[in-house]
């Protein structure tokens, strides 16, 4: 693929810029659906688009594919520009909508042919790129089934295979594993993961685990506008304000709380369960300090029994409903810190 | 335009894999082949009474004048009947299913997709007036018609179809569901027919502006065997303007969402 000519205006590093989306906006009539969303994709890199139903996710999306125009803001691709060079830029895109764009008409074989004629591919290295994408995404065996007959875990692959058929240097996956089996979300995150590096790939989800094993960044929407970006590792880091630990014990009838709280290092101890006569306490210590020796030994120095003993730590699903959930001020703070980037 | 012709490709491959392309196909030519029919025996009725009473020679009547005008220019009402089936898919079904999104995001202009669709539904649409066409060769083998009147009635009719096509693929795009687009269609065409009658009562000046925008007093002329650049005009600028209404109305779409 030839180099690209620099897009009109806007500094666009070559080297490590693929996909630029600067201040994005659109509204329908009052509406606002997408709010002033700016971020950038390296070359190679899988970035994780999470959002509740109803961010804005799929707007985005369209308006990064071509799909749709922009109210405001712009989006580039290589350096080619979505709203002037619409053609250039869509040559070097593929897309995997929500729904796979399948004709059910036709067979797997020939839609996929038909796919990389109007994607640009060259007439003789059609077959040779339809071949090569079926058995990359698995569907070589249902070649000639047409699509209206495959099972929801073929058609998505098709799907798959249809943006891949072009090389494209972005691929843009709206939910790609929605609908599959357990084994087949397996297979296709390993797919996912082996494109990247040789393709720049954004990837829509509101599967957490999924952004997790995938992606190196993250980008989380709500409302339309982007209130986290960084590396899944930085985010559950930066927002686990403290370190916390949750144990039960059984503690005969007497109130262990004076024993956990008179552990140096711990901030905070609640109780946050009765099981019988054990009881659970959530305890909080100083971020960076491992205090569960401390704690088994305090328990256990005490005469109680130790029941259960575990570190309690944020997962990605608790970042994401605290940042997505508005009526949480206080664990915002540290959110627009993360934005303001 | 090759990126036309890929689009046009998988219409026509679509419309095969139906049974849409069979059932259009095959009704068309049991109509034309039973209008031909009646005409050619009321014609032979006619030109047998006419020898019997002594006048001329069984070619007194002439053929085009007698069967193929007035066959032809049925024909051009029974496609009013046939072009909503072919057209009203074309947007409305990519729409609904989602395949659009495949379209508008692959290297394409929306000219390309729209002439595409056009050219896909009016490949179809030739297929099916081909295919009447075999009717005449009786006459040619048993009879002496004029051959330019024939061929101009076709290009009449291919033009007239075209312009219904294309008014089709732009209502087609106006909504998901292709019934809906269908019997939008076929209102519009309908009333683009029965201007034409309703203008006989309007006077001079209202007949005079009535027959110059109906869809079919335009079509008459080409059945008589005449060419007149007016009526090639005015076919050529009525497909124009809705292939452009079309894409224009496929831009729209993307401003909404």
């Amino acid at each position: 693929m030839p180099r690209p000519a620099r897009g009109s205006g806007g500094p666009f590093r070559e080297s490590d810029t693929v996909i630029e989306v600067q201040q994005l906006t659109k509204r329908y009539g009052p509406f606002t659906a997408v709010d002033g969303v700016s971020f950038n994709v390296g070359k190679g890199q899988i970035l994780g688009f999470l959002g509740p139903n109803g961010a804005g996710k799929t707007t985005t999306m369209r308006i990064r594919t071509g799909y749709m125009p922009p109210t405001e803001g712009r989006a580039t691709v290589a350096g080619f520009d979505l709203q002037e060079q619409p053609v250039e830029a869509k040559r070097r895109i593929g897309y995997l909508p929500e729904t796979p764009p399948l004709y059910p008409d036709m067979t797997v074989r020939e839609y996929l042919r038909f796919v990389a004629r109007i994607k640009g591919v060259p007439a003789r290295e059609q077959a040779d790129r339809v071949s090569q994408v079926m058995t990359r995404t698995h569907v070589a065996d249902m070649a000639n089934r047409h699509c209206g007959k495959l099972s929801k875990g073929y058609k998505q692959r098709v799907g798959l295979a249809q943006a891949l058929i072009h090389n494209p240097d972005v691929l843009v996956l709206d939910e790609p594993t929605a609908g599959l089996d357990p084994k087949q979300i397996i297979e296709t995150r390993d797919l996912i993961r082996s494109l990247g590096g040789d393709h720049t790939i954004v990837l829509s989800t509101h599967i957490l685990p999924e952004v997790a094993q995938t992606c190196q960044r993250v980008v989380i929407i709500n409302k339309g506008r982007v209130v986290a970006e960084d590396s899944p590792e930085n985010l559950t880091a930066r927002l686990q304000g403290a370190a916390s630990v949750y144990i039960e014990v059984d503690a005969q009838g007497a109130d262990a709380t004076p024993v956990l709280s008179a552990i140096p290092g711990v901030t905070a101890v609640s109780v946050s369960a009765h099981h019988g006569p054990t009881t659970g306490f959530e305890v909080q210590s100083e971020r960076d300090i491992d205090i569960r020796r401390q704690v088994a030994a305090a328990v256990v120095g005490a005469g109680y029994g130790l029941v259960e003993l575990r570190p309690m730590r944020m997962s990605l699903e608790e970042i994401f409903l605290q940042l997505t959930t508005s009526d949480v001020p206080a664990e915002a703070a540290p959110t627009q810190e993360v934005a303001g980037e | 335009m090759s990126n036309a012709l890929s689009i046009a490709r998988r219409e026509l491959h679509s419309y095969f894999a139906s049974p849409i392309a069979y059932i259009m196909v095959g009704l068309f030519a049991l109509l034309f082949g039973w209008m031909f029919y009646s005409f050619l025996s009321f014609f032979s009725e006619q030109s047998l009474r006419m020898s019997q009473f002594g006048m001329g020679g069984p070619q007194a009547l002439n053929v085009n004048e007698m069967l193929i005008r007035p066959l032809l220019l049925q024909a051009g009402i029974i496609i009013l009947i046939f072009i909503p089936t072919l057209t009203m898919r074309s947007f409305a079904e990519e729409k609904r299913s989602g395949t659009i999104e495949l379209l508008l995001t692959s290297p394409l202009t929306d000219w390309e997709i729209v002439i595409g669709k056009f050219l896909g539904a009016f490949g179809l649409y030739a297929t099916m007036l081909g295919l009447s066409a075999l009717n005449l060769i009786w006459l040619f083998a048993y009879g002496d018609p004029e051959p330019i009147p024939i061929a101009t009635g076709y290009l009449g009719l291919l033009l007239l179809g075209a312009g219904f096509i294309a008014i089709g693929l732009f209502l087609s795009n106006l909504t998901r569901n292709q019934i809906v687009a269908g019997l939008l269609t076929y209102a519009v065409l309908l009333m683009l027919l029965l201007v034409a009658w309703v203008g006989e009562g309007a006077g001079p000046i209202g007949r005079a502006v009535v027959s110059a925008l109906s869809m079919f007093s335009h079509f008459e002329d080409f059945s008589k065997g005449v060419i007149d650049t007016t009526h090639l005009v005015y076919y050529l600028s009525v497909i124009a303007f809705g292939l452009f209404l079309t894409a224009r109305s496929v831009d729209a779409d993307r401003w909404r969402g």
